[in-house]
């Protein structure tokens, strides 16, 4: 009976589709687009708070296991042993000389997969001694290394960020013993420039580094 | 929140309640209201079809506005239950379709509409009204046939005339 009666009513069908068919198309009141109600909002709120007050209450306990590190808390911490390693080398500090620039940094992109640059710093009286590859934590890092003309070394330790993890930083300090380290991540690496020298003279550098790779 | 998944079948919902209510403004009432107690809700929806499910929300809210108004929709009306509706009897009266379709039963209108504008099938019809599928093709039949009367003027059979 139904295919029947649907061919009967066809044309009722179609009717009453054509006379409404103009509402899809009329622009949606702007009171339909709700966001949660009030009572969700609070709700959740209110969840937030429980899960910070847990948390807080919790934090106590977990003192004695020490928190995993972030990507981003290791970054410096990472930078600086790298720096601690290599910058002494008398004979090898370096994988690649500077002599090959273009073939280090063509390298070095190439295994860390991101396009790199290499800041100049010679008006802060640093020339580049060159570049090496570095294991990180899951991936290939890159070192770069700078000496002055007394044999004071700075390294920039360039980390790729993975896709969804990098949160961009502005410019950041931290003191891993010896070392200084300024470090910042933009939208594809990590980056750190170390130095035994004074916070001053390596904020220096760093901005200048900064300006040359943001630019 | 998960309102972004609905926001697609705002219109759809609109299209159906301004068939259904016949008035714009009880129209997007009733949209409204579907909305703030499907995003409620929400937690209780499990991935499947999710405009049955929006429509069997706003059936539910329908119904209720219905009982707000006195008229119980689990009543089928016909014909001769609701004579003070129609004009006068000898007269043929054509309707047009908004005044014809609020003059189906409410049961009636539902089944209708949710076929002719969503293009639902028995089932969905039945999963979002929550009736059997027999009830829908019997609501529906007499639906189609009540509609046609009235448009095209032909008075029901048994229409008599209460003094």
């Amino acid at each position: 009976m139904t295919a029947e009666e649907d061919r009967k009513y066809a044309g009722q069908t179609l009717a009453i589709k054509r006379h409404f068919e103009p509402v899809m198309t009329e622009p949606i009141p702007a009171r339909m687009y709700l966001k949660s109600p009030g009572w969700i909002e609070y709700a959740r709120a209110a969840v937030v708070l429980a899960v910070g007050i847990a948390i807080g209450l919790a934090i106590p306990m977990l003192r004695p296991a020490p928190a995993p590190l972030t990507p981003m808390v290791q970054l410096p911490i990472r930078a600086a042993r790298a720096h601690l390693v290599y910058s002494p080398e008398v004979r090898h500090p370096v994988e690649v000389d500077a002599k090959e620039q273009d073939h280090l940094v063509k390298w070095l992109s190439k295994r860390l997969d991101v396009p790199l640059k290499v800041p100049v710093l010679t008006q802060e009286g640093f020339e580049l001694l060159g570049g090496r590859l570095l294991p990180g934590n899951d991936g290939p890092v890159a070192q770069f290394m700078y000496q002055d003309p007394a044999g004071k070394r700075l390294t920039l330790y360039v980390t790729p960020t993975r896709k969804g993890e990098a949160t961009l930083t502005s410019f950041r300090f931290a003191k891993e013993g010896k070392v200084s380290v300024f470090y910042w991540i933009d939208d594809q690496c990590g980056y750190a420039l170390s130095g035994e020298v004074d916070k001053t003279t390596l904020a220096k550098v760093a901005s200048l580094v900064y300006k040359q790779l943001e630019s | 929140m998960d309102y972004e998944l609905i926001v697609p079948y705002i219109p759809n919902l609109r299209r159906y309640a301004r068939a259904l209510v016949g008035d714009r403004d009880g129209a997007d009432d009733l949209v409204q209201d579907t909305l703030e107690r499907a995003v409620r809700k929400f937690h209780l929806w499990r991935p499947g079809d999710l405009r049955a499910w929006l429509f069997s929300i706003m059936h539910n809210v329908f119904v209720n506005q219905l009982k707000g108004r006195k008229i119980s929709p689990s009543v089928e009306i016909d014909e001769e239950m609701i004579p003070a509706h129609m004009p006068t009897v000898n007269s043929v009266d054509v309707l047009d379709l908004e005044r014809a379709l609020v003059r189906l039963a409410p049961e009636q209108r539902e089944v209708v509409l949710l076929i002719a504008l969503e293009d639902m099938s028995y089932a969905d019809v039945s999963r979002a009204l929550g009736i059997p599928i027999g009830t829908v093709m019997s609501r529906l039949s007499r639906g189609r046939e009540r509609l046609r009367r009235l448009m095209e003027g032909e008075p029901p059979r048994e229409l008599r005339v209460v003094q």
